[in-house]
């Protein structure tokens, strides 16, 4: 209390775009996407559909599921056959249909990796690190040919960063700067992946003037973004 | 062999509970240890944790709202306690593997008298999922397994050697079954609990492990 901060930030309009297909229209062959979300819930759907119906194909991906039979989540881009690789961490849903399907064709790469481990590897790469030792995986099929090393005489294995080419991810509110709020476990990969990407594409469900998201409500600072799409900025 | 019925899943539950401590903070895995959070009184001093960041999370009440983004590791609607908290993945992962996290209670698909841990592949498995199944086996200091005593084929789960692909070595502290609860130690398998309808020798039938019984450390 008592801290007034002063003046008014300037609102980024260059940030702000009216359409979902605006929002993705950078997003060229060969790309790797870091898609927010957890069990369903923190998904940017519309985004997700406007990237389903891009000429841009190849994809490689990362996500902690990869389709639950929700409209405009990763299962989508499957559908469109745009996913050449994955790495995800939960992958197994009775929807994840055509998932499925093109893993048991062959038609996709799979690279499984621990949840902590997934969230760590962007984490490092938003912080600028070159990889980390965990536990994580020690001893188990996940764990082979990676180097370890005895640390005050634990075992640990070698991670390495994860950086993404697009980062899509929801939030809850933005303020025409790019800071973020989330809500509840919509959070859960969001604003990680909006660390370790070098754009971060957001779509949020209102858009508030600056300053009316106060300095420590903040969840991610505006830095992290750079385009933001609001879903009934339409309407 | 028609084996007793031995204790219902939310008797296995109770069971599990009685083994988390006051004030601990706990991880339920996907499948059967959900019903812990369903059976637990949520005035209780026990705070659950899941992998999406909820620090604090409880049971629906009957007829309560749902929020659709306040949900557990099954993606199954759930409540928030007072004084919970959100935090994002690489919290709550730093809280699974730092040693924050007291006790994990784990579905398996087999475990062994080391106390290594199988739990998220079965064997040549094309599609599989691990989750932050390995974060918490190697993570959370007490590593509870709430499982059946023998797989769909009547196989036996708790082994010498894990023929599964291993989530960790040498985690699990507590198997908790319809039949039995069983610690276990650099000792080996100790039977501490076994429900009424068991016997020691029917135990030994269905458990290819080699255990010993110790009931006077039952619910320690």
């Amino acid at each position: 209390m008592g801290v007034n901060t002063v003046g008014v930030g300037t609102p980024n309009h260059r940030k702000l775009v009216r359409t979902p297909q605006e929002a993705v229209a950078g997003i060229t062959d060969g790309a790797l996407l870091l898609v927010g979300g957890w069990g369903g819930i923190g998904v940017p759907h519309e985004l997700i559909l406007a990237i389903s119906k891009l000429p841009a194909k190849n994809f490689t991906v990362v996500s902690n599921n990869c389709g639950m039979g929700i409209e405009g989540d990763v299962g989508n881009l499957f559908r469109a056959g745009l996913i050449s690789k994955v790495i995800t961490t939960f992958p197994v849903h009775s929807e994840a249909i055509d998932y499925l399907d093109q893993v048991k064709k062959g038609e996709v790469e799979v690279e499984l990796t621990p949840q902590g481990t997934l969230a760590e590897r962007l984490r490092c790469a938003g912080a600028g690190l070159g990889g980390f030792f965990t536990p994580t995986g020690v001893g188990t099929e996940l764990g082979e040919n990676k180097e370890s090393r005895i640390i005050n005489g634990e075992e640990f294995i070698l991670e390495q960063p994860l950086h993404g080419d697009f980062a899509i991810i929801k939030a809850d509110i933005a303020d025409e700067m790019g800071n973020l709020r989330f809500r509840f476990a919509a959070r859960s990969f969001n604003p990680l992946m909006a660390m370790a990407a070098r754009r971060t594409i957001v779509e949020v469900k209102e858009l508030v003037p600056v300053g009316e998201i106060k300095p420590d409500d903040i969840h991610l600072p505006g830095i992290f973004v750079d385009t933001i799409y609001v879903t009934d900025s339409n309407s | 062999m028609n084996l007793p019925k031995g204790w219902s899943k939310y008797e296995q539950a109770e069971r599990v509970i009685k083994y988390l401590r006051p004030y601990s903070y706990v991880n339920l895995g996907v499948g059967m240890p959900g019903i812990v959070a369903e059976m637990l009184d949520h005035t209780r001093d026990i705070y659950f944790h899941c992998e999406n960041g909820i620090i604090g999370y409880r049971g629906l009440e009957p007829g309560e709202e749902i929020d659709p983004d306040i949900i557990d590791a099954a993606t199954k609607p759930v409540g928030l306690i007072s004084g919970a908290s959100i935090v994002a993945h690489d919290l709550s992962f730093s809280i699974a593997r730092g040693g924050r996290l007291d006790t994990a209670v784990l579905g398996a698909f087999q475990v062994s008298e080391l106390g290594d841990l199988a739990n998220w592949k079965s064997p040549n498995a094309l599609i599989a999922g691990v989750g932050g199944a390995m974060d918490l086996a190697v993570g959370a200091k007490q590593i509870i397994v709430m499982m059946k005593h023998l797989d769909k084929n009547s196989q036996a789960k708790i082994v010498k050697k894990c023929t599964y692909p291993l989530t960790a070595c040498k985690v699990v502290d507590y198997i908790v079954t319809e039949f039995t609860v069983m610690t276990i130690t650099s000792k080996g398998l100790t039977v501490i609990e076994m429900a009424d309808d068991i016997t020691e020798e029917i135990l030994a039938t269905i458990t290819e492990a080699n255990f010993t019984l110790d009931l006077s450390k039952a619910g320690i």
